[in-house]
């Protein structure tokens, strides 16, 4: 699917934009919103005039040394001011009153049944996507990149995993607070295929900066395609790992043994295993007994678009980058640097690249 | 003679009326009243002039280092990708800006106002309680340089001024960092209260004769109004506090995931930091209600529904918390209600506006640099409350909230609502307080300084917020279209720092070469006008007595009425002395017995300090210090008096 | 007007009981501990609403000691106002008796208080429910021992003779304390003994 630059959040000129929507949760709000923000241009406008005007032409030139046996006016007048102008507050009010009451009734559910529901906890500083078993299918999860079907309703139950965040995609829907303890939900409904910014916008620490998502309406088959791959495990031995760009060739001719069979798929059990799951393997990620940390189920990495909560591009370079040292592309965050050797490195990155 | 002897201890006596002229013979009084030189009298004085001073100086060097904070930050964010500060260093930085200016800037600055001004305008000598005020001046010192401490300490909060829990617990925020935060609010809170009540007390109690409640000036309003809310709503916070500080060293299950309620932080933080903002904003709407006047000379109009929409806004005040928690996901119907009462508290701040801008229509406004802060100050309140319209109605909001527009908004109400009426309050006061004006060809370089480049600096931040760039992020990439109005950002603080800096020159300026005032420089009408510049430490020879709101304008503006009597009134000058009035009409009722300088509030902020110091670092024996310190100066403060202070100073 | 000011009648001088500064003082206080208990009861609801009945550790809380204390509060409160009263009457005996007699019930209260913690299955940090009951009551025995001691000060002065019958701002101040603080208790035992019941019915 090839998108115009106008429909993919990444190109757009303000990605987190809100005053064009792409969706019905969204829509109803942004005439609301202009509604307001003119009247209150217009009562800036208003005011300013009045004030500055004001000051102009009834201005007396009076030295401050005067000032203290200046006459002082005993008069009652200029409280039609508030006559007049109260009445209008007043009925200004009452229609925004309206206004909002019915917009936030109009986007409280959507107006037909969600086709699907999918669960996304906001940890620091990423987000945990779930999505329910197809049938004969299993319960699959990724990271911080969701898709749904355009045109169709999608429930989305927030979780929060570790403190708040709050779950955000400008174009589709407002905020809703991701809060341990608590299950709120929200809906999302694209109107137009695209790929969608989200972000975390709750202050939640170090990196809260840097949690962002991308939210693709794909057309229903692309959808479908993109659903029954993720379903799939990961084969227990990888294709043939290809070199990766950028890297040292003869480094990597010198330890090409070093990568076959599925070496890179050890190491990373071994390595990264304890937080990171691939489904599938030996790499079972975070037990709650454990000592790991939640992590990003890296089963089809190399679907995603983004890596760190879209804070790097999804390629070889940013990958073996980010692994060699995460804390110098968004520092604090909770993956530590894992000491790999060069070859260890390029087996990982091969063994990840493999990971369709 | 012995001077505790029972005998001389009255129960009651005629108060003595006398006329004054030209020359009263103050010495007596002077005696009476004046604190002992040196360290000892420095640190024992309740004069409330000079905890007002006190109170102001200190509040000021907050901003500075708020202000400081703030444009660190704007260095930071003035492009995109920029590594000046690390991401925990910014994250310290924006919650130790917040804390320094909302809680050690914004609400102190006003408290050290009413300090100074209040007694002055009521026509009294000193407030109700004046150990208590010295204590909530050092109670608020000790708990603005414990939080620093941490700071410099490297233990500085990093949650946000509101701080939300979970992330606040010690699962996420391990170290002493909310631990100095927790206990350092609850500190402060002391002094809060503590000063509030001292407020109230001193309008129901302090007011000349004749001021009944519909001759108080405004400002008066709005600091009692704000002390009456400060006594209901700061408890909620500093019990927030304690209920965190728990969670963090004793593990109790207030605000964790799994046992405890993470939402009940926000309902208890915002029941009380909603009344606040409007507590930090109403005493400061009441220095443009009197001062706007006075150069647009004509009373203000519409003083009665001024007062009516502070008080209100207030009761209102109460009731629109959840507005900073529509994003929470509570249902639809309370968020509904809580939207509407958020449009409705618009009513009274219009109601305050129109008669502002009404005052300048019907009056021959003098345009002096106070006037303009002033009358500055009511568009900026028009830009900074019409945003908080906009956010009130909740499906916007969701939007909305956690964006640049937020943060828009909150500084227009508050450098619009309080730094600006508070530079032109010093404009306007500082003659009063020191005896000499500040330097009006520099203050006009400084108001348009600081007014061009306010709105250079913020307006941007509104666009910046629709174009959804959220609030606390450390840095943003380069492609999402918010570089070029940062900088602008980043150059508008910059251009307002400067103004800031023009104004503090002009203090250091005119401090000593300011032209002499006299005593009414501005010709106003209010009773603070009366007494000399700077007033005499018993404020007044006489206390006055009032028959109108315009003490000092009966006669320009040809009132046919009584005429209030300046110079003929109560002497009370058998001992530290002021009048005790009835809380509505303003009779007199009573001689109230003043304290004399006493050393028991910097003790007992001592055992104070010791005491938040010892739980911080769990070092219990230094709690036990503390309260013991606390408990000897408790008792030495209410020791029974059987002699008035200050007599023995004059008959020895 | 100005001049019917202007009183030529005697006016009281410093602590004239209800009309002093300090009795006003001593309203805020008040207020302002009173609102404290009432966000510690707002957040004990919060808690009850968010929750499902479980949340209580059990609906029969005992009375072994919560009733006993109550009834020493209750009579503790008799006993500050008849010596509050004797102060007045310049019945010194009186207000002796009364003033030692509140302070005897203010200590059998804390003792009895203390022996109720011993008594409960749970601790401050075991659940949620604890926390806030040692919490609760905790600030309000709080208020208690500072009470005690503030009357333990006062039985003092009125020792070494520092009040008359027109001059005993401290007596009457401290007095409306202690009734704060018996209030405040019906509310805590309310809250904590006589509500589960209640759920339970
Ligand atoms: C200092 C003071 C101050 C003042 C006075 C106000 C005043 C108001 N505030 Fe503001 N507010 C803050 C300080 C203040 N606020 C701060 C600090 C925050 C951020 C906290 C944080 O998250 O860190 C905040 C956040 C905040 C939010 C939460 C936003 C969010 O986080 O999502 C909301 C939402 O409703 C809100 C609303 C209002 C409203 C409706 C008013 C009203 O009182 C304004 C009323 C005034 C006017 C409207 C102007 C005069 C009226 C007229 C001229 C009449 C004509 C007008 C119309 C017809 C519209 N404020
Ligand atoms: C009264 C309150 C007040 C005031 C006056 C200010 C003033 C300023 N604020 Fe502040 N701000 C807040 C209250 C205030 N702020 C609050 C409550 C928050 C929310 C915090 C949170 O999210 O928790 C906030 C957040 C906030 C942010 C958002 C941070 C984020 O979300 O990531 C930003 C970003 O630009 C900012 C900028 C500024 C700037 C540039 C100023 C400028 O006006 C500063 C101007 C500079 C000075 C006043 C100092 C002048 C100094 C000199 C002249 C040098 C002389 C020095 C010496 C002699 C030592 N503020
Ligand atoms: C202690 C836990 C931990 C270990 C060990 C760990 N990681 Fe991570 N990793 C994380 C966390 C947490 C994140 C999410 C970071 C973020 O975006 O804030 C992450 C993110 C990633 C991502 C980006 C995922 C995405 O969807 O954006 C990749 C790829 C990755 N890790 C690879 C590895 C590899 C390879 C190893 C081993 C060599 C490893 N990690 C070891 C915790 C860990
Ligand atoms: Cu997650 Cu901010
Ligand atoms: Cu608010």
């Amino acid at each position: 699917m090839t998108l115009s630059p106008s429909q993919d959040a990444m190109s757009a000129r303000w990605p987190l934009e809100y005053l064009t929507s792409a969706g019905p949760h969204a829509a109803p709000v942004v005439p609301l919103t202009w509604f307001l923000l003119g009247i209150s241009a217009a009562v800036i406008l208003i005011f300013t005039v009045a004030v500055a005007w004001g000051i102009i032409v009834r201005r007396q030139r009076v030295s401050r040394e005067s000032l203290s046996t200046c006459s002082v006016e005993n008069s009652s007048r200029g409280l039609s001011w508030v006559y007049i102008g109260m009445p209008l507050t007043l009925v200004t009010l009452i229609v925004a009153l309206f206004w909002t009451m019915l917009v936030t009734g109009q986007i409280a559910q959507p107006a037909s049944p969600p086709t699907l529901a999918i669960t996304v906890t906001g940890r620091q500083w990423w987000w945990q996507v779930n999505y329910p078993a197809l049938p004969g299918g299993r319960p699959f999860e990724t990271a911080n990149e969701i898709h749904i079907p355009v045109g169709q309703p999608v429930l989305v139950r927030l979780r929060g995993g570790d403190v708040i965040h709050s779950f955000w995609v400008p174009a589709l829907a407002g905020k809703t607070d991701t809060i341990p303890g608590r299950q709120n939900v929200t809906w999302l409904q694209a109107d137009r295929p695209g790929v969608y910014r989200g972000q975390c916008t709750e202050y939640c620490g170090a990196q809260h900066a840097n949690m962002g998502f991308l939210v693709f309406a794909d057309p229903p088959a692309v959808f479908a395609a993109w659903r029954r791959n993720q379903d799939r495990l990961a084969s227990a031995v990888p294709a043939r790992p290809t070199t990766p760009r950028g890297m040292n060739a003869a480094a990597n001719d010198a330890t090409r043994p070093a990568l076959e069979g599925g070496n890179g798929q050890a190491i990373f059990a071994q390595h990264c295993g304890g937080c990171h799951a691939i489904d599938g393997t030996d790499a079972h990620g975070y037990q709650p007994d454990g000592h790991g940390v939640r992590a990003p189920n890296l089963t089809h990495l190399m679907s995603r678009r983004t890596l760190a909560a879209v804070t790097l591009t999804n390629n070889t370079n940013n990958l073996a980058g980010w692994i060699s040292d995460p804390q110098a592309q968004k520092p604090g965050v909770r993956m530590p640097i894992t000491h790999l050797s060069g070859p260890e490195l390029q087996a990982v990155v091969a063994y990840l690249k493999a990971q369709q | 003679m012995n001077i505790a002897d029972p005998s001389r201890w009255e129960d009651s006596r005629v108060p003595q009326v006398v006329a004054i002229d030209g020359d009263f013979p103050g010495q007596r009084l002077q005696k009476m009243w004046e604190t002992e030189p040196g360290f000892k009298g420095w640190l024992g004085s309740v004069d409330h002039k000079q905890i007002g001073i006190r109170y102001i100086v200190t509040a000021f060097a907050f901003l500075l280092l708020g202000g400081l904070e703030a444009l660190v930050m704007r260095v930071q964010l003035g492009g995109p990708g920029q590594t000046v500060l690390t991401p925990q260093e910014y994250n310290v930085l924006f919650s130790m800006h917040g804390i320094s200016m909302i809680f050690l800037y914004a609400s102190p600055i006003l408290t050290g106002f009413s300090n100074y001004l209040w007694p002055l305008i009521l026509g009294s000598r000193d407030m109700a309680f004046p150990r208590l005020n010295a204590l909530s001046y050092w109670i608020y010192l000790a708990a603005g340089l414990f939080i620093y401490a941490g700071f410099v300490t490297g233990h500085g909060p990093s949650d946000g001024w509101f701080n939300y829990v979970p992330y606040a617990l010690m699962d996420y925020s391990p170290g002493l960092n909310m631990d100095v935060y927790a206990l350092g609010m609850i500190l402060l809170g002391i002094s809060t209260t503590v000063g509030a009540a001292n407020f109230i007390v001193t309008f129901l109690r302090n007011r000349a004769p004749g001021m009944s409640l519909n001759r108080v000036p405004v400002l008066l309003w709005g600091t009692l109004t704000a002390s009456a809310a400060n006594i209901m709503a700061v408890p909620s916070v500093s019990l927030a506090f304690f209920m965190l500080w728990m969670d963090r060293q004793f593990g109790t299950h207030f605000y964790d995931a799994k046992m405890g309620q993470p939402l009940l932080w926000q309902h208890l933080f915002w029941m009380f930091a909603h009344p606040w903002v409007y507590a930090i904003v109403l005493p400061a709407m009441g220095m443009v209600s009197d001062g706007l006047p006075t150069f647009c000379r004509r009373p203000l109009v519409g003083y009665t529904l001024v007062v009516l929409a502070t008080v209100s806004t207030m009761a209102f005040g109460f009731g629109v918390w959840v507005h900073h928690m529509f994003a929470t996901g509570l249902p639809n119907l309370p968020l509904s209600f809580f939207s509407g009462a958020s449009f409705i508290i618009t009513i009274p701040s219009g109601v305050a506006v129109m008669c502002w801008t009404a005052t300048i229509w019907t009056g021959r406004p003098v345009v002096t640099t106070a006037f303009l802060f002033f009358a500055s100050m009511i568009i900026l309140f028009v830009i900074g409350g019409v945003s908080g319209v906009v956010t009130a109605a909740v499906a916007s909001d969701w939007q909305l909230t956690d964006t640049y527009f937020i943060v828009a908004h909150l500084h227009y109400t508050l450098i619009g609502i309080n730094l600006f009426p508070v530079i032109g309050a010093i404009y306007y006061w500082f003659p009063k307080m020191t005896g000499r004006l500040l330097n009006e060809r520099l203050g006009m370089w400084n108001f348009w300084v600081m007014f061009i480049g306010f709105n250079v600096g913020f307006l941007p931040m509104h666009t910046l917020g629709l174009l959804g760039m959220p609030r606390r992020i450390y840095t943003y990439p380069a492609d999402m279209g918010w570089s070029g109005q940062n900088l602008v950002v980043s150059l508008g603080s910059a251009m307002f720092a400067i103004g800031v800096l023009l104004f503090l020159i002009n203090v250091a300026v005119s401090l000593k070469r300011g032209k002499e005032a006299g005593p009414n420089p501005w010709g106003a009408g209010t009773l603070e006008w009366a007494t000399s510049s700077p007033p005499p430490v018993y404020n007044f020879s006489v206390i006055p007595i009032v028959a109108t709101r315009h003490p000092l304008w009966e006669e320009a503006m040809n009132e046919s009425a009584e005429r209030s009597s300046i110079d003929r009134g109560f002497l009370l000058d058998r001992g530290k002395e002021t009048i005790g009035t009835s809380p509505l009409d303003g009779e007199p009722n009573l001689i109230l017995e003043m304290p004399g300088d006493s050393l028991a509030p910097f003790a007992l902020t001592v055992g104070m300090t010791l005491m938040f110091s010892g739980a911080l670092l769990r070092q219990w024996w230094l709690v036990a210090v503390g309260i013991a310190t606390i408990f000897i100066s408790l008792v030495d403060w209410f020791w029974p008096r059987r002699v008035h202070a200050g007599l023995e100073k004059v008959d020895g | 007007m100005v001049d019917a000011l202007v009183t030529d009648a005697p006016l009281p001088v410093g602590s004239a009981g209800r009309n002093s500064t300090a009795w006003f003082g001593m309203l805020c206080l008040i207020a302002t501990e009173g609102s404290l208990f009432a966000y510690l009861l707002f957040s004990y609801a919060y808690f009850g609403a968010q929750n499902s009945a479980d949340w209580l550790p059990t609906l029969h809380p005992s009375f072994k000691y919560g009733l006993p204390g109550t009834l020493v509060l209750f009579s503790s409160s008799a006993t500050i106002w008849w010596s509050e009263r004797g102060m007045k009457r310049g019945a010194r005996g009186q207000h002796l008796i009364g003033l030692i007699a509140t302070i005897l019930l203010g200590l059998t209260f804390i003792v009895l208080e203390l022996l109720d913690w011993r008594d409960k299955g749970f601790s401050l940090s075991s659940r949620a429910y604890g926390s806030f009951y040692f919490t609760i009551t905790g600030f309000h025995l709080l208020h208690v021992i500072v009470g005690v001691s503030v009357l333990m000060v006062v039985l003092g002065w009125s020792l070494a003779g520092y009040f008359t019958q027109r001059r005993h701002m401290h007596v009457t101040i401290s007095g409306v304390y202690w009734h704060f603080v018996d209030v405040v208790w019906i509310f805590v035992f309310s809250t904590f003994f006589l509500a589960p019941y209640v759920i339970a019915l």
